[in-house]
């Protein structure tokens, strides 16, 4: 499939001005990868609700079992589960009106993002919110990887 | 936005990696000249020594003027990001050590420089891998030396000296079969003539003491890496497994494509400690500004150069692939569009006297041991670099004893000519 469609600059920027982000899948674990994105996000002023039903806490965010769980209104449900789950929490996600269903690296499910589109979400595919992050408005280039930005502006 | 557009090389070539200072505005790339950046807090540095959050703690490890020189190396080759050693020797040692462990093995192109040639024999067999060199021409060679134990294969895009073109796409088909990176000396061709990672190769390293940085001041190496190569196949464990080196992290799962390269700087570069320094990293940044320029003038005086010599009958063999009648003609024409860089060879007949006679009769061309400078370069390698070898060990390095080197510049190349006609009737003379 087409993954370059659910990689638009665009879309990238406008979920990451939106601060409230649901992580399915966040691992209490913090030499996995959700635990350091988890981390990183929390670090740089957004609100992270853990959707975990085996913990209580993680990163000392108060974990839910699901999205349908989660007080209040979510932003972005951020995705780091095997792709045949990102249906389900696609339909979740539609069903408690997030903006944009974001699946990690590797989460590659056409089907979960039809649902989500059907559903009038904008959706990211095969990219780190971490990464994305850096790119447009962290530190990326400190390490010298290629965020693939040319510009001569300030900011 | 500019964020949607996707600029050309020579846009990129000025402002890749290099921004307007944030803090000062300042336009040109600041030189970051410090060792080490005092934390924000307690709980910052340790993010950024757990590697969670990007963040300077010393140069040894990251400095900001050396990470706008990665990234513009990385962008110009497509690459995921680019980590920057003390020089191109060092780059390579590292690109190698990173993905390596005892047990493994190494199959090489044999037409390489002859300080590749000598780091791969001795420091790999110290480190017990084992390495078989192939004739880079034979695809069949390359199949025939693939082993249980081999993790990587290693070849120029342009041959030093003797200008074999590598069939690329092919050597990374042979490489991807085997599971193994394929990882290329691009040095000679450089980004602009030719990019590695769009026919498949894994990995570029650069001396970028050459023709990136173009002005012959400062050492330097780097190593491009795409991204795209799955660490986790299960044949390189030194990379996908929890490091001992790093309190468990296992490198290529935490990190995913940017897994190899974040091995690259915070250990093998942290370990080994060959670091750059800001200040080389700032003129080869500046360097490659100019390379585009720089690198079409080199190619129109290499080719005139070139065909100068093939239409003299005082002149043997010249191996510049740009040559119509080069066997590397077809592969030129598919891999280096742009041209064959400017680094080739050509045979005097009469040997090492005659050798000596043309050289010393330069008075243009710098008579020294580098190539890829702005000024034109050449050497003699029987009566220099090789003068201890008998002509049957020569013969066995693929040097004749009347084979001269040259690296053309970007003077103009009537006046090229001129120098060259200078040494050639100096050898009638005689």
């Amino acid at each position: 499939m087409d993954v370059q469609k659910y990689q638009d600059p665009d879309v990238i920027r406008r979920t990451l001005e939106r601060k409230r982000i649901a992580i399915v899948g966040l691992s209490g674990n913090e030499l996995r990868a959700s635990n350091f994105v988890g981390r990183y996000l929390l670090r740089n002023g957004y609100d992270i609700i853990p959707v975990n039903p085996m913990e209580a806490t993680i990163l000392g965010q108060k974990c839910y079992a699901s999205l349908k769980e989660i007080p209040g209104t979510v932003d972005t449900v951020d995705v780091f589960r095997k792709p045949d789950a990102v249906p389900d929490i696609a339909r979740d996600a539609v069903g408690i009106a997030a903006k944009c269903l974001w699946m990690q690296y590797n989460v590659i499910s056409p089907e979960g993002a039809k649902i989500a589109v059907d559903g009038g979400l904008e959706v990211v595919m095969d990219r780190c919110m971490k990464v994305e992050h850096a790119r447009y408005l962290g530190r990326m280039h400190w390490l010298g990887f290629n965020t693939g930005r040319v510009t001569a502006t300030r900011n | 936005m500019s964020d949607d557009r996707e600029f050309g090389f020579s846009t990129r070539t000025v402002h890749a990696g290099c921004r307007p200072d944030p803090t000062t505005g300042a336009r040109a790339l600041p030189i970051y000249q410090t060792t080490s950046y005092v934390f924000e807090d307690c709980e910052a540095a340790a993010a950024y020594f757990n590697l969670q959050e990007y963040g300077n703690t010393y140069s040894r490890i990251m400095n900001p003027t050396v990470a706008a020189f990665e990234e513009r190396v990385a962008n110009l080759d497509g690459g995921a990001g680019a980590v920057a050693f003390a020089s191109g020797l060092a780059a390579q040692s590292a690109a190698l050590f990173t993905l390596l462990r005892p047990g493994d093995h190494v199959v090489a192109s044999k037409a390489l420089y002859g300080g590749t040639v000598t780091q791969l024999k001795h420091v790999l067999g110290k480190l017990s891998v084992g390495l078989d060199f192939v004739d880079p021409d034979d695809m069949g060679a390359w199949r025939g030396a693939m082993a249980e134990n081999t993790k990587c294969l290693f070849a120029e895009t342009i041959g030093n000296p003797g200008g074999n073109i590598l069939d690329i796409e092919a050597v990374a088909e042979i490489a991807q079969a085997n599971d193994c990176p394929l990882m290329i000396d691009n040095t000679f061709a450089t980004p602009f003539l030719c990019r590695p990672l769009d026919w498949g190769a894994d990995i570029v390293v650069y001396s970028a003491t050459k023709f990136l940085g173009g002005h012959g001041t400062s050492l330097g190496g780097v190593v491009v890496e795409s991204g795209e190569f799955n660490w986790s196949n299960g044949r390189f464990p030194v990379i996908a497994d929890p490091s001992p080196a790093y309190h468990g992290l296992a490198f290529h799962e935490t990190f995913g494509v940017y897994g190899y390269l974040m091995k690259l700087r915070a250990e093998t570069l942290r370990d080994l400690g060959a670091a750059i320094s800001p200040f080389n990293a700032f003129l080869l940044a500046q360097g490659i500004e100019t390379l585009p320029l720089r690198m079409r003038q080199h190619v129109a005086n290499a080719q005139a150069v070139a065909e100068f010599l093939d239409a003299d009958d005082r002149v043997g063999d010249v191996s510049y692939p740009g040559l119509a009648g080069s066997k590397y003609h077809d592969l030129a024409g598919k891999y280096l569009p742009g041209g064959c860089s400017s680094v080739f060879c050509f045979e005097l007949p009469g040997g090492r006297e005659d050798g000596m006679i043309f050289i010393e009769a330069l008075s243009l061309f710098s008579h020294l041991a580098n190539v890829g400078d702005a000024k034109s370069l050449v050497i003699h390698p029987a009566s220099t670099t090789h003068r201890q070898l008998s002509d049957e060990e020569l013969a066995g390095a693929g040097i004749g004893p009347g084979t001269i080197r040259v690296s053309v510049g970007i003077e103009d190349a009537e006046d090229l000519l001129w120098d060259i006609e200078q040494g050639l009737s100096a050898i009638g003379a005689s």
